[in-house]
């Protein structure tokens, strides 16, 4: 029963990469990105199972309320003070991303299998939806010219890591994951004030017109 | 009290932080690093105490971490003395998040020194990268607001790679005995039984995330970029300091990829992204006419030949970590005296920087004896670490790699020295406007200390500094 709810918690994360690949507005992927934070919580706790210490359920908390709530509301203030056209303006097409999200997705479940796993409950599953996501994140990073697209783009990458992170909450101390969650929350804050900054000397956030810095000789 | 150099700063950023006085700031800032270097002065001379090893704490000062913090606080007292005389220069700007920021750079950097964690370390890294984001843009130009973005997408890229290596390194343990951890200590003890795949993967992420971090060729693209706007002092701080504590992390790991039986592999690696870091930054260095991006880019060729030295096995670590030091003061007197040629001259290439020599006599000066020290003329520091460093090379019958080294140090000494003769050489332009800039004090005795200290490091290392050298090299290479 806890193994299907595993999965389905698995694949949910899975869709939601897809969902942020394809979606055209950017509102629409800064709530497929506070999902999959919420969800990523839950995923914490259905993990560790019945064993859930209450540190483990701090730290999902903490991470579902982050994540799903606080990084949203800070992405979403951005959006309105650069009161930008909210399309994602992507340099590869939704569809293409849609399609190379999807070759990533079997290519994690591939490359996994050659792996060798420490257990066959929780890493079988966790480490293909931990590179799939990186990829998902890699691909929104690499292929959105919008500023504020990228900074989704590396939250979705480090969803992917966090993923990851589960098979070892035992061996990483609370201070330490909370002091990751920190910098994570930080630094989004960080960018936005930057994001903020670029549209004001730009007036405009795509990335491409950051060009004033080469090497002329 | 073992956790004051961690601590202090960043309480007195806070402090900073709230004091309303701007002539205050930068005399607290500096303040706080003198007592830091004093506090840091009293814990590397107390015998050692934290032997590290594999009953060490998550947060533990072992021979190396204590060569890390003596060269960070001396480096943070130089730059935060330094500060003072600049912002009384830039007293249009607002420098309370600057002061600040400063600090915190120091209170994070020395917990990346303590740090026996690779979590604990990742944090530190990434704390330290988002603090000194806001001193990139102290200009708030538009060239400075796209460098300090570069800068942050492709660092936290590259520090979201080194975590999920941190993660598959502690996957590898996990496989390994049961007992996942990621203490350098139990890896080390436990290094024979970690899964060699996992270690691997994670051993590369690792270095293409820290490698991201020191600016190792093909992950440098942002450092010409950030080095290039940010203000002397910052480029210091990111030269000398971030690179260090990335390139620390990067020789604990090795010892461990290298105590579990994968050494040979880890080298290549180090070797093969070292001598693409010193091609890349060779190919940069010529006919570069911008200063700064010229120092970035000769941080790039010093951060090339260190990771060839961490690649090098026994016997080249003493060199390493010595050329660490070198590299971390030299090019402190580099960026900071390239400051005050900026301020004097209004411009940072070769194109209004005529005459460095005859407008400001002795930061020209010192500009030109920091380039003769890095490129690695004697009798300076350098040329005795990069000699021991060659000096292992050739011990390790790693001949091809010796020569193509000593062949790219050339091209950079042609090349630096290129631009630095055009910009020092000659009368001072007649026509630009002259700024109000004269050398003081303050933005010259920093950069002179520095100097001083690099060039004593190569007539005679001095016994104390050796032995803390020696030290942090042994406990390197153990297991090795």
């Amino acid at each position: 029963m806890m193994t299907s709810f595993l999965s389905s918690l698995v694949a949910a994360l899975l869709l939601v990469n897809l969902v942020a690949l394809g979606s055209s507005r950017i509102g629409t992927v800064v709530r497929a990105v506070a999902l999959q934070g919420v969800l990523l919580g839950a995923l914490t706790v259905a993990a560790h199972g019945g064993a859930a210490a209450g540190t483990v359920v701090a730290l999902a908390a903490a991470s579902a309320l982050i994540k799903g709530w606080l990084i949203p509301k800070i992405l979403f203030r951005a959006l309105r003070q650069v009161a930008i056209q909210r399309e994602v303006e992507p340099s590869l097409g939704l569809v293409p991303s849609l399609l190379l999200g999807a070759f990533t997705t079997l290519l994690a479940v591939a490359a996994s299998g050659a792996l060798p796993f420490a257990e066959e409950r929780l890493a079988p599953l966790l480490v293909p939806a931990s590179f799939a996501t990186i990829a998902a994140g890699f691909i929104l990073l690499t292929s959105r010219r919008k500023a504020i697209s990228q900074v989704l783009g590396y939250l979705v990458l480090e969803n992917g890591i966090f993923i990851f992170g589960l098979l070892l909450v035992q061996a990483t101390p609370f201070l330490v994951e909370a002091g990751i969650l920190l910098d994570l929350f930080v630094g989004i804050f960080v960018l936005t004030i930057i994001i903020h900054h670029i549209n004001r000397e730009f007036s405009s956030l795509d990335t491409r017109r950051l060009s004033l810095l080469k090497d002329d000789r | 009290m073992t956790l004051a150099p961690i601590v202090l700063p960043l309480v007195m950023a806070v402090v900073v932080f709230l004091t309303p006085s701007k002539r205050w700031r930068p005399r607290i800032l500096a303040a706080t690093a003198a007592v830091h270097f004093a506090l840091t002065v009293a814990v590397v001379r107390r015998p050692s105490g934290g032997a590290g090893g594999a009953d060490a704490g998550w947060l533990t000062l072992d021979a190396p971490g204590r060569l890390l913090l003596a060269l960070l606080s001396a480096l943070f007292l130089a730059c935060a003395v330094y500060s003072v005389g600049y912002l009384r220069y830039r007293v249009e700007r607002a420098n309370r998040r600057f002061c600040a920021c400063m600090l915190v750079a120091l209170g994070t950097t020395s917990l990346v020194a303590h740090a026996q964690h690779l979590g604990l370390i990742w944090i530190g890294l990434e704390a330290t990268t988002l603090a000194i984001a806001p001193l990139l843009y102290f200009n708030r130009t538009a060239r400075s607001i796209e460098a300090t973005w570069k800068y942050l997408v492709i660092s936290s890229v590259g520090i979201a790679l080194a975590l999920l290596g941190s993660f598959f390194v502690g996957y590898a343990a996990l496989l390994g005995g049961g007992q996942a951890s990621l203490l350098f200590g139990d890896l080390l003890a436990h290094a024979d039984s970690l899964s060699r795949p996992w270690l691997r993967a994670g051993f590369a992420l690792l270095l293409v995330g820290y490698g991201t971090k020191m600016g190792l060729a093909p992950m440098h693209t942002w450092k010409p970029d950030a080095y290039g706007e940010a203000p002397g002092v910052v480029g210091a701080i990111l030269a000398g300091a971030m690179t260090s504590c990335s390139y620390l992390a990067l020789l604990r790991l090795t010892q461990v990829t290298a105590a579990a039986g994968e050494g040979a592999w880890a080298d290549r690696l180090l070797i093969g992204f070292g001598l693409a870091s010193m091609a890349v930054a060779a190919a940069l260095l010529l006919g570069q006419r911008d200063l700064k991006r010229m120092l970035a880019n000769s941080s790039v060729e010093q951060m090339g030949l260190l990771a060839i030295a961490g690649g090098m096995g026994r016997g080249a670590t003493f060199a390493a970590l010595l050329h660490l030091v070198n590299n971390a003061f030299g090019k402190g007197v580099l960026f900071l005296s390239a400051g005050n040629l900026h301020r004097a001259f209004g411009g940072k290439t070769t194109d209004e920087i005529h005459g460095g020599l005859r407008r400001l006599p002795i930061s020209g000066g010192l500009f030109l004896l920091g380039l003769f020290a890095m490129t690695g003329s004697p009798p300076f520091g350098p040329f005795l670490s990069q000699l021991l460093i060659l000096d292992s090379a050739f011990a390790d019958g790693r001949w091809v790699v010796a020569i193509a080294v000593l062949a790219l140090l050339l091209v950079v000494f042609a090349g630096m020295g290129d631009t630095t003769l055009r910009a020092l050489q000659g009368r001072p332009p007649g026509g630009v406007r002259r700024s109000s800039y004269r050398d003081s004090v303050a933005t010259v005795a920093p950069p002179l200390a520095l100097m001083a200290i690099v060039l004593l490091f190569g007539v005679h290392l001095p016994a104390p500094v050796r032995a803390l050298i020696q030290d942090a090299a042994n406990a390197l290479e153990v297991g090795r």
